[in-house]
């Protein structure tokens, strides 16, 4: 978007993918929680943002004020089309109540922690593959050649997509990731081959039933009926969209963070018992997912004037770092024992995959920090973060040390 | 004293039974769910009040056994 003006005061006219915004968020949402709480933009057709936890939580918990039918910011105000209600496009991350209810407990036994805590050896097998990729390398892209890797090569494990196609089913899910900030057309034309793929592995599992994801989601039934191909489609593909960016993200920054703090990363590789606390405030530091609501009718709220569909940008980071919420709410603390962190977000859209993000999380860690107890980052211009509701580094080239 | 999860509140967050397994676990939605009556001793009370001030969700109580 080469026409946007640059931000002068995010209070009034803040924007996400402004590249101060983009390059550190952080500075920008601790003016915003000492001067203006709730901060407005007239971009994208409107839109508040909440900067305080209490504003965040009380926002995510209103079900009745504010809808998910949409969750990602589009280029203006929402039209009726781009709501299709109830359901919404990718239940039950677009649904509302009541039916959101019905979406998601069907999805939940599969995330779970006892399926979920099973893939255990299978990821750490991975990491090691992947690691073993770059074995000698002076310098490694953490991001591109390992975080990148490791959700959609899991997420292929549980669909039970075959093996050989790891790397293009690696492709598949990049195009659907970055597709989803294409117009409606665009978007459709990079489906079609992911769709011609899914739909073969789809009607493969119809006839070879396994015990995996496809099958699981093939036999699930709402009111006595199965569903309908696409609402399976939809699902897996929400799931894809859900937990890859998102999980390579925390992964990234969590590596970023240890390149920075030889001191962290000191007492993680001779602590290990560290790891389970350590997770929780890498994930409070660096939440990389921030989502949308729209304000369902005109109201006042939160002292604000908000209109029918103006965007709310619920930035779980932002809470993260709210000092009335979090003793000394700007430092990184490794074992900080009492962090009531909303990484996964608040309130009945909570995180899906949580015990598969912390899993993957722990393992990409405790696995890399093993190989490579000592790294730095080779050199700070050339990491590059994503743009948008998810944020990680994209590109994070570290300097492996004897 | 005696811990309880209001099922109404708790999301399935998976920090109580991180925490605390010897107190929590999860059903099959993966929602926290209290072992046995949720009785505390003295020791299990700080471990159940550490569960506590990690739920993000606000979900867990500490309560006069009746
Ligand atoms: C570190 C990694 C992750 C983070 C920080 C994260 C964060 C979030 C957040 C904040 C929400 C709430 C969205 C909202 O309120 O609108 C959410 C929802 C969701 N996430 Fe994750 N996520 C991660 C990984 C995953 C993974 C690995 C999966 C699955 C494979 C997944 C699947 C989902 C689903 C299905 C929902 C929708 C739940 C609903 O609407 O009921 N996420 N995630
Ligand atoms: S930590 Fe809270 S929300 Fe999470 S499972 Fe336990 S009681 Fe439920």
């Amino acid at each position: 978007m080469t026409d946007k003006h640059a931000v002068v005061d995010f209070a009034t006219d803040w924007d996400h993918t402004d590249p101060e915004w983009v390059n550190d968020p952080y500075p920008i949402w601790e003016d915003l929680r000492l001067r203006c709480p709730v901060a407005h933009t007239d971009r994208y057709g409107g839109a508040w943002f909440p900067a305080s936890h209490a504003g965040v939580s009380k926002v995510a918990k209103d079900t009745d004020t504010f809808t998910s039918r949409a969750v990602v910011i589009g280029n203006g105000r929402p039209t009726e089309e781009d709501l299709p209600a109830p359901i919404g496009l990718a239940p039950p991350i677009t649904s509302d109540p009541p039916f959101h209810q019905i979406a998601r407990k069907l999805i939940l036994p599969a995330f779970a922690p006892r399926p979920i805590n099973a893939l255990e050896p299978q990821i750490r097998a991975l990491c090691n593959a992947l690691l073993d990729e770059v074995v000698g390398e002076e310098i490694v892209n953490a991001s591109q050649s390992y975080a990148r890797l490791i959700p959609p090569a899991v997420i292929r494990q549980m669909l039970g997509f075959p093996e050989a196609d790891t790397e293009k089913f690696i492709e598949m899910v990049h195009v659907i990731v970055e597709a989803i900030d294409l117009p409606e057309e665009e978007r459709i034309e990079q489906f079609v081959p992911v769709e011609e793929y899914f739909t073969r592995q789809i009607e493969e599992h119809q006839a070879n039933p396994r015990d995996d994801l496809t099958t699981f989601l093939l036999n699930a039934e709402i009111g006595g009926e199965k569903l309908a191909v696409e609402h399976v489609f939809g699902t897996m593909v929400l799931i894809l969209v859900a937990g890859i960016d998102t999980t390579w993200s925390a992964v990234g920054a969590s590596l970023w963070h240890l390149a920075q703090n030889p001191e962290d990363l000191a007492r993680l590789v001779h602590e290990p018992e560290l790891m389970t606390v350590a997770i929780e405030e890498f994930l409070r530091f660096y939440a990389p997912v921030t989502m949308a609501r729209l304000v369902k009718q005109d109201v006042e709220y939160l002292g604000c004037p908000m209109k029918e569909y103006d965007w709310i940008l619920l930035g779980f980071p932002a809470a993260n770092r709210d000092p009335v919420v979090f003793k000394d709410a700007d430092k990184f603390i490794i074992d900080r024992a009492e962090n009531r962190h909303v990484a996964f977000g608040l309130g009945i859209h909570r995180c899906i995959g949580s015990n598969l993000a912390r899993l993957e999380l722990r393992v990409a860690i405790e696995e890399f920090i093993q190989r490579y107890p000592k790294f730095e980052l080779a050199n700070r211009n050339d990491v590059t973060w994503s743009q948008g509701q998810i944020r990680g580094p994209r590109n994070l080239p570290l300097r492996i040390l004897a | 004293m005696k811990v309880v999860i209001d099922g109404d509140i708790c999301q399935g967050q998976g920090r109580c039974f991180s925490i605390a397994p010897s107190l929590f676990d999860f059903d099959d939605l993966g929602n926290g769910v209290v072992l046995g009556d949720g009785t505390l001793s003295a020791e299990t009370l700080e471990l159940a009040r550490l569960a506590q001030a990690n739920c993000p969700e606000h979900a867990i109580f500490i309560v006069e056994s009746s």
